[in-house]
């Protein structure tokens, strides 16, 4: 098996393995993380988000070898209790879900956006979140919470 | 006359040992043990409120224990909005009685009245500085005693957190990506199992050849009985390998016919049925009847279609011992119901619950545990975990009833209602495990020896009826008759989704009301007042109609709808204001909602769930529609399946009155009939065409058109 070498959360990590594998499944299975969630193996929901270089991909339907000498971020890599992302601080703060297992791909999607556009306006802000689906109807929350985390980080 | 005598509430009732819900750790935290489980709605943060305050502790001491058959109350199933009235009244009461017993004890410690002790934070003081606290005297008090009726809970006033909109307990891990739920849930050892399903419809498993899955790196076992069929493998890489080579090595048998998608009203009026008159209701005096309205209203079949799919976890001990972890809304009834199909005595069954995705009622949640239950046999001792594909969630899960329901009124010369009549034929809304003497899990219904599938039937009207479900009138007209037709026959599998008949039901009566307030030029707004007797009624009423500025003058390409209803006729009462676009296409623009839940435990967190209610509903009404074929379920995917997106979601404002003095019920599934109204009212408004066929697509406009 090839040794595909990637950065996961900031450390070097390198894994034997099928280059064809699914990024998700490397990342549950092998590197043991929960962050990205199985929702639907074929990209449409957006639970197994993760930010790849720049970009939010869904990593049920990205190959291993494609993120080869790249940076991938996963939810662990977002932020921690003691050093929070302005979003998981924003997402407490709005009460920003139901249940919560499509926040994990949405809070990549979200941290993807702001990267790119640290003062999105709500319509932007949707439109980035599009590909996410959330089902218990968190969505105005979760668009307040995004923005409410945009204005904190343009704010200091 | 004298006083009822006081009775315990109903889950302490069935409940009564004190030492179940409560518990004193030495460390100073108290557990609390609830029957009721977590499924995204927050219910775990507001009985942590009540029991908080009721024993005057901070909330940060409260640890909430996990619904387990090992353990826990047995509160049957977490469902019909009751988490609040039943966990929540029977923990207030146990924790008012338990406060009440410390402080006897600290009185006789301290020697000093119990009057005049107060408690802080746990801490029992006196004058003269005593002190105590609920840790010091727990190891002379013993809990394992039944609570008495006429515990006094506190008065509303001295409550500190209920009442607040607390943040919830469960939120900083899932932001944090700690494991919480069952998907992520490690146990050492674990394995993973897939279960192979056939596409058509009840087909079932004539061949299968297993030497392709066999030869998977990591695999443990093939497990075959009947057209029952799954893998076991040491990762879960594995086990999806193993189950595309068994897919492929499988051979069929035909299944059932399904009927046809786009007449399901014809469909469901043709079947055997079992009818019931639901309420009659007889003219105190006759009216002059000048003419008759008839409509028929239409829902399709909905799937649950959570963001996770369904998972479980089981291990083995040996022959005859089974620990089952699940997100299943009912530890024990799922436990009944594998106890049937294992053929194991309950007492060698132990069910424990995990926290899954949002769970809007019986999904394969506990199809997938006995899935677990029969593949972890294959590996005695080591935990097995499966979880279910996308397509199977979407396909052979059960589905909310497609529903249609005629209404006739009778009118008077001044198009006034003297009589009303609603006719209901529907698929039963309930087939949950644990109610009745066969098991209802799917596998149950492909083992060699196959249990058989079980028809569904509907709750009692006294539990809020199912197909039947607020279809007796919330208005004072003279005269009606309801009656409900369930089907006994049961091509597509369903169950219990959120509302039950509700939405279908208040759908048609507030689409019906609001065509005979336009026929007779009345405001419908001051129709329904008109009609409505409950002050309580009037005031949802009022409150979304002020707060939305009905009725808004229309602008060309907008309109405006109402709807209103109290959900089961007993619960939370619910009014929406839908503000709609429509051209071709149909846009939720924003939706206005007040809702009276009497009590609102956690205000945010009620508002969190009108505001889900409202949104769900709102996907349900513009695009959501089981589709298949007269073979197969063929909505397996998000493509198939598409739900409301981020950039189609309304606005929504949602008003709380807050009845402190009023018992708390659930908030759940109040928005979703009022809503579901309220936008087909307002594409009425918008574009002066009647949609009652459900979703209201593109197509179904056209047609709407072409009919009127």
């Amino acid at each position: 098996m090839p040794t595909i070498r990637f950065r996961l959360n900031g450390a070097p990590t390198e894994i034997d393995a099928d280059p064809d594998e699914l990024l998700l499944d490397i990342l549950r299975g092998p590197l043991g993380l929960t962050g990205p969630h199985f929702g639907c193996g074929a990209g449409e929901c957006g639970a197994c988000r993760v930010i790849v270089d720049d970009h939010a991909v869904t990593s049920c339907d990205t190959p291993l070898w494609s993120v080869a000498d790249k940076n991938v971020t996963t939810l662990e890599g977002l932020g921690s209790p003691e050093q929070p992302h302005p979003l998981q601080r924003a997402f407490i703060a709005e009460q920003a879900m139901q249940c919560g297992y499509c926040v994990a791909g949405v809070l990549m999607s979200a941290a993807a956006l702001l990267k790119q556009n640290p003062s999105p306006t709500e319509r932007q802000v949707r439109e980035a979140l599009d590909r996410n689906l959330c089902r218990c109807g968190s969505q105005n929350r979760i668009v307040r919470a995004v923005l409410r985390a945009a204005n904190e980080a343009t704010a200091t | 006359m004298s006083a009822p005598a006081p009775t315990l509430p109903f889950s302490l009732a069935a409940n009564p040992r004190l030492s179940s819900w409560i518990k004193f750790a030495a460390d100073g935290q108290v557990t609390v043990s609830p029957g009721k489980v977590e499924i995204g709605q927050g219910i775990v943060t507001a009985l942590a409120q009540i029991a908080a305050d009721e024993l005057d502790i901070d909330i940060g001491r409260v640890r909430m224990v996990r619904a387990t058959t090992a353990a826990s109350p047995n509160e049957g199933v977490t469902s019909g909005s009751l988490s609040i009235h039943h966990s929540g009244r029977a923990l207030r009461h146990a924790c008012a009685e338990i406060r009440q017993i410390f402080l006897a004890a600290a009185s006789e410690r301290l020697g000093v009245e119990s009057s005049v002790l107060q408690i802080e934070d746990g801490t029992i003081t006196g004058p003269g500085n005593v002190t105590t606290s609920y840790w010091e005297l727990a190891d002379e008090i013993s809990l394992d005693r039944d609570a008495t009726p006429g515990a006094k809970p506190k008065a509303i006033a001295e409550r500190a957190l209920a009442g607040q909109s607390t943040q919830r307990i469960d939120i900083p891990d899932k932001v944090f990506a700690r494991r919480r739920f069952i998907h992520d849930t490690a146990l050492p050892g674990l394995l993973h199992g897939r279960v192979l399903r056939g596409e058509h419809a009840r087909a079932k498993l004539a061949g299968l050849k297993e030497d392709a899955a066999c030869a998977v790196p990591g695999f443990i076992a093939v497990v075959r009985d009947g057209s029952f069929a799954g893998v076991v493998c040491e990762t879960e890489a594995g086990a999806e390998a193993a189950l595309k080579a068994l897919r492929k090595a499988a051979n069929w048998s035909e299944g059932e016919k399904l009927p046809d998608e786009d007449d399901l009203a014809a469909f469901l009026k043709s079947q055997p049925v079992e009818s019931t008159v639901i309420d009659t209701r007889t003219a105190a005096k006759s009216a002059l009847k000048a003419r008759t309205l008839k409509r028929q209203y239409v829902r399709p079949y909905i799937a649950h279609a959570s963001i996770a799919p369904s998972c479980a976890m089981a291990q083995w001990n040996g022959e005859d011992r089974v620990h089952v972890w699940t997100h299943s809304q009912g530890v024990y009834l799922l436990r009944s119901d594998l106890s049937l199909v294992l053929k194991l005595p309950i007492e060698q069954i132990t069910v424990e619950h995990l926290e899954g995705a949002g769970c809007y009622g019986h999904n394969p949640a506990d199809d997938v545990a006995l899935d677990a239950a029969l593949l972890a046999k294959a590996a005695p001792g080591r935990p097995v975990r499966v979880q279910w594909s996308r397509a199977d969630e979407m396909t052979h899960g059960p589905f909310g009833a497609a529903m249609a329901i005629e209404v006739e009124a009778d009118l008077d010369a001044t198009g006034d209602i003297v009589e009303w009549r609603h006719s209901i034929w529907s698929n039963g809304h309930a087939a949950r495990p644990g109610r009745g003497t066969k098991p209802t899990l799917l596998a149950g219904y492909e083992l060699e020896q196959p249990f058989p599938i079980a028809i569904s039937g509907n709750p009692p009207q006294a539990n809020g009826g199912g197909g039947d479900r607020n279809s007796i009138p919330l208005y004072d007209f003279p005269a009606w008759k309801i009656e409900s037709h369930r089907l006994l026959t049961m091509p597509v599998r369903t169950s219990a989704l959120r509302t039950l008949g509700a939405q279908g039901n208040v759908f048609a009566i507030e689409c019906f009301l609001d065509e005979i307030a336009a026929e007779r030029g009345e405001d419908p707004v001051a129709f329904r007042l008109r009609h409505l007797k409950d002050e309580r009624a009037k005031d949802v009423v009022r409150a979304a109609a002020k707060r939305a500025g009905w009725k808004p003058v229309a602008k060309a390409g907008t309109g405006y709808g109402f709807g209103y209803s109290r959900y089961k006729n007993t619960g939370a009462y619910c009014a929406a204001v839908a503000e709609i676009e429509g051209d071709e296409d149909i846009r939720v623009k924003r939706l206005t909602l007040a809702v009276d839940v009497g009590e609102a435990i956690n205000p945010d967190g009620v508002i969190n769930q009108i505001e889900g209610g409202a949104i769900q509903a709102t996907s349900w009404v513009l695009k959501e529609r089981v589709r298949f074929d007269r073979e197969r379920i063929t909505s397996n995917s998000w493509t198939d399946y598409p739900i409301l997106r981020f950039s189609e979601v309304p606005e929504v404002e949602v008003e709380v009155i807050q009845r402190s003095e009023v018992d708390p019920v659930g908030a759940g599934e109040a928005a979703h009939g009022p809503v579901t109204a309220a936008i087909a009212n307002a594409v009425f408004d918008c574009l002066g065409v009647r949609v009652r066929n459900l979703p209201i697509t593109r197509e179904r406009l056209i047609a709407a058109m072409e009919e009127s």
